[in-house]
């Protein structure tokens, strides 16, 4: 096949490149710049695009020995992902952006790009699996589950996948940079990306504090009694119990968590742990990985943080919403994350959480 | 796979006899600078070259400064006339809006470090600067300006500017030329321009890399940028580089650029084009330009998706300008000569030298149709 590779000039993306070739592809390698103003270097252990990032990809293309170039995708990565992150953010939800990214520019403008100049797909260096059944090809976790990324992944569809390669999923990630050191690929060491690539320092508050202001509000309690006072309600997340600087403490003394975000009434509502407690969750804007999910309750698990645990639930689809119905309690889960639906370790779908009770 | 080259703009093959010659160079032993034997025939070595070049380029032997680039003589020429203008307190520049970045940025830097106040000439659509926007400054302003720099062909467009002109408007203002692109492909002699200084680089021309020269009016002193040894007028300190500046003069002695030839095959692309992609147009196609060089815009397509399926196809041509980061950006000449960002982003250059073939021609038009038809699918945004 003729595959485009999307290095970002880390290890994970430079191994599944190679091992491309290896398998017989005809491979050319394409850094996305996502940034308008990249840096010069990378501070930490943040994301990519920076134009180290860049001199590495290209270097490590050139000693895979395919042709490199580098694609302008910042318009589209500003438009679709740190904009939707703002917008997000500002409805008082919790996006991933890195879900978002998948969605709407590395499978989605990038492998468009691609198909229509002629490649069959897009490799990249995520850890995930594909495998070929009766119904088609369908997604699975990564051999590694302690570096699978398919969550961030279930927001592809049947046509998506069909033009996805994976080549790492069945490897380990320690065994991933033994391989890219065998291979003389000087990002062997170069440290994990974590954190959202287009916060440079970090910190996220802060970052969203800069773009959406910081407008004081009220926490308020389950009554609606105020309680306190806070710097821009989007700084808080669902379960948070730390920062919170609250003085009037309950009365059995028990901690206060944060349960709601209102943002029209920039209102930031706090109770007790229990009060955090979810069984049920529907998203909005699904998305199949494979057949489609009817009305027809089925079991399996779902999972709603890019690492969490899967947690054994009964889901089924009621025409808009897909719906699932948890075995045990979880608490603390805010809208806006995704929900991913697992058969074992077959991704079934996902959806944009949008109501818990 | 095929291989055709047309970027000779951006580095031509180096000519044999250049090689040759450098690498007998390379074998001798001698400080150019030293007293003794060894030095004196290294000395004397370089000093034949220096005269060769100066013949080729119409000026004084005395008057050629080797440098380890044109990107080098640009930033001598314009920053050390700047501060000589300065001292008289000239704190004006002018270029062109169309100049290279080894222009444009040392001027920005005498700008945002050295107190320059750096004035732009427009260009037509053509690409062809304004020469009644020069009068104007240098009437209204002409006490006041240290230095004028304007290209002698542009790179990306090949548009040649009507330096001769310029120099009679600039009166007694010294005028710089960055002349890498015309050396060898059209008639230049530094003497008869009348200009201060000149700009050359040898790979340009099938000479090695990393060599160029400054030519500078013998009587013009101008501060140094590399103190050191003294060597080069003291305006280019370090010891000389023998094997590449004798295969910079062997380049410049060659004929192998056949003007005629170069421009037959350029007009031949250009006709395959028109009746391929009817839309393609021409870029500076009413100015006088050098034979080789061709930018086209191809409506509809992004110059790096055309790029990388052209080479796909094995022809290496060029997008114009990209950021240090590597990203394509709107070319700054396509911009100034009345293009928007989305049509300078859907342009390439094709760039013949003296190596080119008809086959070339015929090849690259054989490849265009499905590469334009791809780039315009990809064009999704």
């Amino acid at each position: 096949m003729k595959l485009i590779a999307a290095m970002s000039g880390g290890v994970d993306s430079a191994v599944a490149a190679a091992r491309a070739v290896e398998a017989g592809h005809e491979v050319i390698g394409v850094h996305l710049a996502l940034a308008s103003n990249p840096q010069k270097y990378r501070s930490g252990a943040r994301g990519c695009c920076t134009i180290e990032d860049s001199h590495d990809a290209r270097r490590a293309a050139d000693v895979i020995g395919i042709p490199f170039y580098i694609w302008d995708m910042a318009e589209e990565f500003h438009d679709g992902v740190v904009e939707d992150f703002l917008a997000e953010y500002a409805a008082g939800r919790t996006p991933n952006p890195c879900l978002r990214c998948n969605e709407k520019i590395k499978f989605a403008a990038v492998l468009d790009r691609a198909r229509a100049m002629g490649f069959d797909g897009v490799v990249t260096g995520h850890y995930a699996r594909t495998q070929i059944s009766e119904t088609g090809k369908t997604l699975h976790r990564a051999v590694d589950h302690s570096k699978d990324q398919s969550y961030v992944l279930s927001v592809l569809t049947i046509e998506q996948i069909a033009g996805a390669i994976f080549p790492l999923g069945d490897t380990t990630k320690v065994d991933i940079r033994k391989e890219a050191e065998a291979r003389g690929l000087a990002v062997a060491q170069k440290p994990d990306s974590h954190d959202i690539c287009f916060v440079p320092s970090g910190d996220n508050a802060g970052w969203l504090r800069d773009r959406l202001g910081s407008e004081v509000g009220p926490i308020v309690d389950q009554e609606g009694v105020k309680i306190g006072e806070h710097k821009g309600a989007y700084t808080y997340t669902i379960g948070q119990r730390k920062g919170l600087g609250l003085t009037v403490p309950t009365v059995d003394g028990s901690p206060r968590f944060v349960l709601k975000i209102e943002p029209v009434t920039n209102t930031v509502v706090v109770g007790a742990r229990e009060d955090l407690a979810v069984s049920t969750m529907k998203g909005e804007r699904p998305v199949w990985c494979g057949p489609g999910v009817t009305d027809q309750v089925l079991r399996g698990f779902v999972q709603v943080r890019a690492h969490g645990a899967a947690l054994p639930c009964s889901y089924f689809f009621d025409g808009t919403l897909l719906v699932a119905q948890l075995d045990e309690p979880l608490l603390g889960l805010a809208t806006g994350q995704a929900m991913v639906i697992y058969d074992g370790d077959r991704v079934v779908g996902s959806a944009t959480i949008c109501e818990t009770a | 796979m095929s291989s055709i080259y047309v970027d000779h703009a951006a580095t031509t093959p180096m000519l044999d006899s250049a090689r040759t010659a450098m690498t007998l160079q390379l074998a001798q032993l001698g400080n150019p600078s030293s007293l003794h034997t060894h030095g004196r025939a290294t000395r004397k070595t370089i000093e034949d070259a220096r005269e060769s070049i100066a013949k080729q380029v119409g000026c004084l032997a005395s008057e050629v400064i080797f440098t380890a680039s044109g990107t080098e003589a640009n930033n001598i020429a314009l920053k050390g006339l700047y501060w000589q203008g300065r001292d008289k307190g000239k704190q004006v520049v002018v270029i062109s809006a169309i100049e290279h970045h080894a222009i444009l940025d040392p001027a920005q830097w005498l700008a945002d470090h050295e107190g320059a106040e750096v004035l732009l000439v427009p260009v037509s659509n053509s690409g062809v600067i304004d020469l009644d926007f020069l009068k104007d400054v240098v009437s209204k302003r002409g006490q006041e300006i240290a230095v004028i720099s304007i290209m002698h062909s542009n790179n990306e467009t090949g548009v040649l500017q009507p330096i001769s002109e310029v120099v009679a408007i600039a009166g007694e203002i010294p005028v710089h030329c960055d002349a890498v692109q015309s050396f060898k492909k059209v008639p230049l002699s530094f003497s008869e321009l009348g200009l201060y200084a000149l700009t050359l680089s040898a790979h340009k021309i099938g000479g090695p890399l990393g060599i160029g020269a400054l030519i500078l009016r013998r009587t013009v002193e101008i501060p140094a940028l590399l103190h050191g040894g003294g060597q080069e007028r003291e305006i280019r300190s370090g010891t000389l580089n023998a094997p590449s500046i004798v295969g910079f003069a062997t380049a410049a002695e060659s004929e192998h650029f056949n003007a005629k030839n170069v421009q037959n095959l350029r007009d031949a692309f250009i006709e395959g084009l028109n009746k391929i992609i009817p839309d393609a147009t021409i870029n500076g196609s009413k100015a006088n330009r050098l034979p080789g060089i061709i930018n086209v815009t191809f409506p509809g397509t992004q110059s790096d998706t055309l790029l990388l399926l052209m080479d796909s196809q094995g022809v290496s041509c060029s997008t114009g300008s990209a950021c240090s980061a590597g990203v394509h950006e709107a070319s700054h000449v396509l911009l100034a000569m009345g293009h928007s960002v989305e049509s300078a982003q859907s342009s390439l250059r094709f760039s013949f030298g003296a190596s080119s073939t008809q086959a070339d021609v015929d090849y690259i038009l054989s490849v265009v149709p499905d590469v334009i038809t791809r780039g315009r699918a990809a064009n999704l945004s």
